[in-house]
């Protein structure tokens, strides 16, 4: 084994991935209140882990996160939304109109909240798990090159 | 108006320093060569807006400016390098003049344009007066959310977002069809990593 060069590089950034994640679901789960939502969020889960591939490897990133993972959220958030969508219709309502969700009388709120607290985690995983796909789908050529054996 | 000149001073100087460190920035990067200094750059000027956006007041755009612009777009320009080459070739001819003077007239138009647009924060403006006054009146009534971007993004424009996401998907989709998902051509190297630790394995290989 070659000695790590980077080793206050690794011991920094193993603090800080774990924070930048959590900042992800804030900047998620508060986007009623403050700048931010789902977009922001998806892009921040995907940079935490960009991060570590980054600096520990594609390797161990593949390993923690798989492709088949980041695939299979990014389909499913699309899923969601949409999903959403069609539950409204089949409530009686518009596509996406979230007032229809629980068939509330006028006035209420909850299913606007939850319609959007819903497309908003349909987002979440769409952009985090394409983004992922996107950096995996470059990342994981580069060894093809380097390794001359192929 | 008490110290409210300063203030309009201040930001005024302040745009015009994060105005002037963005033009530097960007001659930088159309005189530079070496790729990974180009995607760094590229990354400060993204920082930069945003922080210009916050100056603005448009702070929904500069965080997306700042996690997208700052944050992926350079670890994917990155990785997109380290597929190709390190520098690029240095433009010859007609291919140094026309895209200057392509820049240089659309500028113009650009600038041209801005003299019918509204002043910053005219309360005047139609961006002001118009659809803008009725979602602030409406959300909370109808939506009950105190984040009015928010609600005007999922709530009242969620079919574009839907677009969004699902253009976001299709470049997923586009890119995982063009260089395939990348575990399989890092499926040899990751084989050999997991061996790495015991050193008589590599030596039979060999």
């Amino acid at each position: 084994m070659k000695r790590d060069h980077h080793v206050i590089l690794r011991v920094v950034a193993k603090a800080l991935i774990p924070v930048i994640s959590l900042y992800g679901f804030y900047v998620h789960f508060h986007g009623e209140y403050s700048p931010g939502g789902g977009f922001q969020a998806g892009v921040i889960l995907a940079v935490s882990v960009i991060l570590y591939s980054l600096i520990f490897g594609i390797a161990p990133a593949m390993r923690a996160v798989t492709p088949g993972f980041a695939r299979f959220i990014a389909g499913l958030g699309f899923i969601i939304y949409v999903g959403v969508g069609f539950w409204a219709l089949a409530m009686g309502g518009n596509f996406l109109e979230y007032d229809a969700l629980f068939r509330e009388e006028p006035g209420g709120h909850f299913g606007q909240h939850f319609g959007i607290i819903a497309i908003e985690i349909g987002v979440l995983f769409a952009v985090a798990g394409s983004m992922l796909t996107i950096y995996y789908g470059f990342a994981g050529r580069v060894s093809e090159i380097r390794d001359e054996d192929w | 108006m008490t110290g409210f000149e300063g203030a309009t001073l201040a930001i005024d100087l302040l745009n015009i320093t994060l105005l002037t460190l963005l033009f530097i920035i960007a001659i930088a990067i159309a005189r530079l060569r070496s790729l990974f200094a180009i995607v760094m750059l590229s990354g400060i000027y993204s920082l930069i807006s945003a922080t210009w956006f916050v100056a603005l007041d448009a702070v929904d755009v500069a965080f997306t400016e700042a996690a997208v612009g700052a944050g992926i777009s350079t670890a994917l320009f990155l990785s997109a390098m380290v597929l190709t080459a390190r520098t690029a070739k240095p433009e010859t001819g007609a291919r140094r003049i026309v895209p200057l003077l392509v820049v240089i007239a659309t500028g113009a138009v650009l600038i041209y344009a801005t003299i019918d647009l509204p002043g910053f924060g005219d309360p005047n403006s139609p961006a002001n007066t118009g659809v803008g006054t009725e979602f602030l009146a409406r959300t909370y009534p109808e939506i009950a959310i105190p984040n009015v971007v928010t609600a005007v993004l999922a709530s009242y424009r969620g079919f574009d977002t839907l677009g969004e996401v699902g253009v976001v998907f299709a470049a997923g989709l586009a890119v995982s069809l063009l260089l395939g998902f990348g575990e399989r051509s890092l499926g040899a190297s990751v084989r050999r990593e997991d061996r790495l630790p015991t050193r008589s394995d590599e030596e039979e290989d060999v």
